[in-house]
């Protein structure tokens, strides 16, 4: 099986420690994982703001990057979703087909493909859980609250693998962080509000740590503390599931 | 009544600007949402009953042509007068010439968001005749001078020291009363006499039901019904949207609507209106106003299953620190921000783009429209009519290009990390940077991971 890593652009560019922790743990499973060069972005960034049509190019090397793997796994579950929801190429949809059936993000390849039952992470802190919505809603890595189905939750399922990890119940368990791409600038006073309530919620529940599958949520949150100097820390849940390894 | 139209986020920075009071907003909307959980988590079955209320409204769309005729016949056969309105013109002038007829001045109006829509109010009031909102938190904003915040809670942006002003300046109330009974009786004392007094009577439609002519309305306060029988004419206004084929479907959405909008189990009042009285005259006014265009947009269409419990809005993040009147429409909220730009895109062209698109919306919503997609695909559309500044189309043009080649993305995000400037705009000027303005930026690493990668070829 090999398995090829999706890096989002901002991550690669800022958060590396996230590509390689994602890296390392899908490494530390067995797995033959590769990067491939070409990539560069999903398109969502566009897309979002009303652009999509000016994605073909985006896409085009999207395919050209990713054709030929069996699994295309990424620590993003907003970027994952948008290649599931809308990657497609006219001159090679066969491809662009298969490109979105396979592209996974990191938690639900854990937990639906790769099956994992133990993990050999330790982190012993108080931990606030942001599932971002792309990923919870989209992807359906959790259930919503909004909804009246069986409760499940991916990334919680492999955080309790976690050896000393003490998770946090929040007052508002899925509520959005104010991030969505350009609206964090175009809306700026809403975002900012809606991110500095989330926080509020995990200081409020004396969190240490607050972890989350979209690094892109992250960034903004962690941008909100970092100014308040807020004793919170900010650390997306592959670096959680690989801590100790 | 045109005013100029302040976009979105200029509105909502301007609430933003009372952190405590939107705190409150805040708090008050998320407890609607709260018991609308608790109480809808107590019918084990509730995304069945989304699905066949969906599944309802889409065949009733689907041939709402033939829904409509089938309406029309039954309610006529039931000796109401019906009238069809193009547009919102339209609806007003037939309403005002029903008025004319009867020589009426006074009218009692129950809530009707589509009568908000047509803005009939003061198109009456030009006319030199009294309209008064009986719905209480309507009669508030009314008193107020305001358009509704909320389709359900049209004055839940009013605090209830502020309705004891208003009601102190309008009703002659004690000056620094904010006992919500207190109000509430004096409210109900006021409405009183206008009931009492009024000439004709326009009530909105939850639900149509097509065999039967009948309309359903649904009110907590019971001043839909008081109206239309005291009063010796009533008028029941409708978008085409309202049907529903039958009465027995009646038990799917009764059962939902109230449970989703205010976490109650049913309305105070579900009042089956299906023929006039013994003397009496009853109205109908079917309104499109745009609603076939919408019905014409396939992306769009299923919009019009609404059924207008309001819970979109009590759950959407945006709405709850922005405020209703932000949206600038008479519908707020996401429902608002997807209907809106089929009446006006010029106008409502900001609307879309006041979400983070994070899907509470769509997952809250009774009759299953995805909105947060059609959020999505407004913005595509939106984008494609010219409705968008020219800034954002060259620096859109920019980023493609750089994304698009790996070459050039490599180069920009090499050169200091220039990815900055054009993924969010990330400059760190905080006077011409939105995101510096309240967040740090991240701190940007020595190399990226592909560098990374690229030194350790991935030998873990
Ligand atoms: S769109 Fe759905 S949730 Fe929103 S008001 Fe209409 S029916 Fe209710």
């Amino acid at each position: 099986m090999r398995v090829a890593l999706f890096i989002p652009c901002y991550v690669d560019q800022f958060y590396p420690q996230v590509g390689i922790a994602t890296l390392k743990l899908l490494q530390h499973l067995g797995l033959d994982v590769h990067f491939p060069m070409q990539q560069t972005c999903c398109g969502q960034p566009m897309a979002n703001g009303g652009f999509e049509h000016l994605t073909h190019s985006c896409n085009a090397n999207f395919i050209k990057a990713f054709d030929g793997y069996d699994y295309i796994v990424s620590p993003s579950g907003s970027c994952v979703l948008h290649v599931k929801d809308h990657l497609h190429d006219p001159k090679q949809e066969d491809k662009a087909t298969q490109v979105r059936q396979r592209v996974f993000e990191l938690c639900e390849f854990l937990t639906d493909i790769v099956q994992v039952q133990s993990l050999q992470a330790r982190f012993p802190k108080r931990v606030a859980v942001h599932q971002g919505c792309h990923g919870q809603r989209g992807l359906q890595l959790a259930a919503s609250t909004e909804t009246v189905t069986p409760r499940f939750s991916k990334p919680l399922q492999l955080l309790k693998m976690v050896e000393g990890i003490e998770l946090v119940n929040l007052d508002r368990p899925d509520e959005c962080c104010g991030f969505g791409g350009t609206f964090c600038v175009t809306e700026e006073a809403v975002s900012a509000a809606m991110g500095l309530s989330r926080v509020a919620d995990y200081t409020k529940h004396e969190a240490q740590v607050v972890t989350g599958t979209d690094v892109s949520c992250l960034m903004h949150q962690e941008g909100l503390i970092k100014r308040r100097k807020l004793p919170v820390q900010v650390m997306h849940i592959a670096e959680v599931l690989a801590a100790g390894l | 009544m045109e005013t100029k139209t302040i976009p979105h986020a200029e509105a909502a920075t301007k609430f933003l600007a009372n952190p405590a009071r939107v705190q409150w907003h805040d708090e008050t909307l998320w407890f609607v949402r709260y018991k609308r959980d608790k109480i809808v988590n107590e019918i084990p079955e509730w995304e069945q009953l989304r699905n066949l209320a969906s599944q309802i409204k889409e065949h009733t769309l689907s041939q709402l042509d033939q829904y409509l005729e089938q309406f029309e016949a039954a309610a006529q056969a039931n000796g109401v007068i019906v009238h069809w309105a193009a547009d919102a013109a339209d609806h007003n002038r037939i309403v005002h010439s029903i008025l004319q007829q009867h020589n009426a001045r006074k009218i009692v109006k129950s809530k009707s968001m589509l009568t908000e829509e047509c803005h009939l109010n003061p198109y009456l009031e030009a006319q030199g005749i009294e309209v008064v909102d009986t719905d209480l938190g309507e009669r508030i904003v009314q008193l107020n001078k305001e358009m509704p915040s909320h389709i359900v809670l049209p004055a839940i942006h009013i605090k209830k020291e502020e309705v004891g002003e208003i009601f102190h300046q309008h009703l002659g109330t004690e000056k620094g009363a904010s006992d919500p009974l207190y109000l509430a009786l004096a409210a109900r004392e006021h409405l009183r006499q206008k009931f009492l007094a009024a000439d004709i009577a326009i009530t909105g439609v939850n639900f149509a039901v097509a065999e039967t002519g009948a309309i359903v309305v649904c009110t907590n306060e019971g001043n839909a019904d008081l109206g239309a029988h005291l009063a010796k004419v009533h008028i029941a206004c409708m978008g085409i949207e309202k049907l529903i084929p039958r009465t027995e479907h009646l038990s799917v959405f009764l059962r939902m609507l109230a449970r989703n909008a205010t976490g109650q189990n049913i309305t105070a009042y579900s009042s089956h209106f299906r023929k006039p009285a013994p003397g009496q005259e009853m109205h109908i006014v079917i309104v499109d106003n745009g609603r076939t265009t919408q019905l014409g947009r396939e992306a769009f269409r299923n919009s019009l299953k609404c059924i207008r419990c309001g819970a979109c809005l009590n759950t959407c993040p945006v709405y709850r620190r922005s405020g209703g009147h932000s949206y600038h429409n008479a519908t707020a909220g996401p429902i608002g921000a997807i209907l809106a730009p089929n009446l006006d895109m010029r106008k409502n062209a900001d609307l879309p783009f006041a979400s983070t698109l994070c899907g509470s919306c769509t997952d809250v919503c009774p009759v299953k429209i995805d909105i947060h997609n059609q959020l999505y695909q407004w913005r595509q559309v939106l984008t494609q009519e010219g409705y968008v500044p020219a800034a954002k189309t060259a620096s859109m043009k920019a980023m493609a290009s750089v994304l698009s080649s790996p070459a050039r993305y490599s180069f920009a995000g090499k050169w200091a990390r220039k990815f900055l400037r054009w993924f969010p705009s990330l400059a760190l000027n905080k006077r011409l940077n939105p995101w510096a303005k309240q967040r740090d930026l991240p701190t940007p690493p020595k190399e990226s991971f592909r560098e990374w990668y690229q030194k350790n070829g991935g030998n873990q």
